[in-house]
């Protein structure tokens, strides 16, 4: 479980985040919403400690993690799976050698362990016959599995997705969703995706936190977020054409 | 002024991270030894080809600036040798690394910045800042001088070569001009300045790329800044270095 309390973060004098206060739930697919550069990316990078927040409180379980050190934090960041907006592999690495990084850095398992532990991940995110590819060589799709594979490699308590499917077709889209969907319950994981994919809220969505200018309005689940009264949540859900005429309709 | 302090500061905390103990020696071995490849052996044939025509340019010239009879022809080899050894192989050749490899390593890095592949090695507890410039550090310090001793060897045959087929001088003279009065210590000189201006190509232009802020126009930027101030560093310090060491 990840707790975040009262949470501010500013970037030169003007604040993005504004006192905000939510709790994660472990074995759940949680969801932070938000229009672009409503605050969801800094949010997320504010919880895994890219970015030093201003103040407020981070908790991992018992852990008060954003006055932990250096050292202090890279224990918890060796239970943390990260998925990026651009999928991050390592352009130098082939796609074996991305996932077998974290192994090499911080297992003392032998070559064999690790290739078995490697063709294993990969396999669960349906990558086959692409071990030797570099990320160049790879579609949009393959990319995002591969960064999962990577994220998972550990064994991870706690898996962040930056907009996990943008860029990617509708199918490939939901594709990914169900991965993360499975790989958290399979995992027993805390996850935690950022999305404005309506999509991915509809599909995945357990809780979900909706932000806009650095504030939270609303929290709950994709059962309630069609039946909401918060005027900017329903402002943000129903943005389409086709959201727009179904919900006409049903009123 | 305030600007170019708070950079130093940053140039010196980024030097203390890079610094701190390896996670896994294993790891930065072999990340050393791909850099060795790529910094150091895939400099070689720069480094020689240009080696090779400053050697023969510096010959011809000497040549043609002695042409007085007191003036012994030998004097042109001897001439060849000290400027290769004293001046082109150890700063100029420093210089031609500064744009060939200061230029790389700033891309590399501010591109990996950029594309959050360095967020993704914070994230996953790795030192990133020592991760990436350590090996990279340690490769130059150590095949610099190895490239500077290949630039000796190969500008000082261009020098024959030129001398030899221009007719300026004979190979005998030549010879007999690289071996009189030879002062070992020239080649220690090349040396100390071989590392210090490997050490400033690699932590300068690793400094640029790691703190790109933007998308592709900055990383540009930062290559161009990386080559411009390793540039004039290594002019400053060969200044320094010269009188330290010389005088």
């Amino acid at each position: 479980m990840i707790s975040v309390k009262n949470l501010n973060k500013s970037f030169n004098g003007n604040s993005v985040l504004n006192d905000i206060s939510v709790t994660f739930e472990t074995g759940k697919t949680n969801l932070i919403i938000g229009r672009s550069g409503s605050g969801k990316t800094v949010l997320l990078k504010s919880i895994v400690g890219l970015h030093t927040i201003d103040s407020g409180e981070i908790w991992y379980e018992d852990t008060l993690f954003n006055k932990l050190d250096f050292k202090n934090k890279k224990e918890i960041r060796s239970e943390i799976g990260m998925l990026f907006q651009g999928s991050a592999l390592f352009d130098s690495l082939t796609v074996e050698q991305n996932v077998r990084f974290p192994l090499d850095m911080f297992t003392d398992k032998s070559p064999a362990e690790k290739n078995e532990r490697v063709d294993f991940c990969l396999n669960r995110v349906n990558i086959i016959n692409a071990n030797k590819l570099f990320p160049s060589e790879l579609s949009g799709g393959m990319k995002k599995r591969v960064a999962i594979a990577r994220a998972i490699s550990l064994n991870p308590k706690y898996l962040f997705c930056d907009e996990p499917n943008s860029g990617l077709d509708p199918i490939t889209a939901i594709l990914i969703d169900e991965l993360i969907k499975e790989l958290t319950e399979e995992y027993s994981m805390t996850t935690i995706v950022n999305t404005h994919d309506m999509n991915s809220v509809m599909e995945i969505g357990e809780k979900i936190i909706f932000i806009s200018d650095g504030v939270k309005y609303w929290e709950g689940n994709k059962n309630e977020i069609l039946i909401s009264d918060c005027e900017t949540l329903n402002d943000f859900v129903f943005a389409n054409a086709l959201a727009k005429k179904l919900r006409s309709k049903e009123k | 002024m305030i600007k170019f302090l708070t950079q130093i500061g940053l140039y010196f905390l980024l030097l203390k991270k890079v610094f701190s103990k390896p996670e896994k020696p294993s790891v930065y071995y072999r990340q050393t030894m791909r850099e060795f490849v790529y910094l150091g052996l895939y400099s070689i044939g720069i480094i020689a080809i240009i080696s090779f025509f400053m050697g023969a340019v510096i010959t011809l010239q000497t040549a043609y600036n002695t042409e007085n009879p007191i003036y012994p022809t030998y004097l042109i080899g001897l001439g060849c040798r000290d400027s290769i050894i004293l001046e082109f192989s150890s700063t100029v050749a420093a210089l031609i690394l500064a744009g060939k490899v200061g230029s790389n390593i700033a891309s590399e890095i501010g591109t990996m910045r950029v594309t959050e592949q360095i967020d993704a090695l914070e994230i996953m507890g790795v030192n990133s800042a020592s991760y990436l410039i350590l090996p990279k550090i340690i490769a130059t310090l150590l095949f610099n001088p190895v490239l500077t001793l290949i630039s000796i060897i190969v500008g000082i045959f261009g020098g024959w070569m030129a001398g030899t087929l221009s007719g300026v001088i004979t190979s005998e003279n030549f010879i007999y001009g690289i071996q009189y009065a030879f002062i070992p210590y020239y080649i220690t000189y090349s040396m100390i300045k071989t590392v210090c201006f490997a050490f400033i190509i690699t932590s300068v232009s690793a400094f640029q790329g790691y703190y790109v802020d933007g998308g592709s126009l900055e990383v540009g930027r930062a290559s161009t800044k990386a080559v411009v101030f390793s540039s004039v560093l290594i002019l400053l310090f060969n200044v320094i270095l010269t009188q330290l060491l010389l005088s």
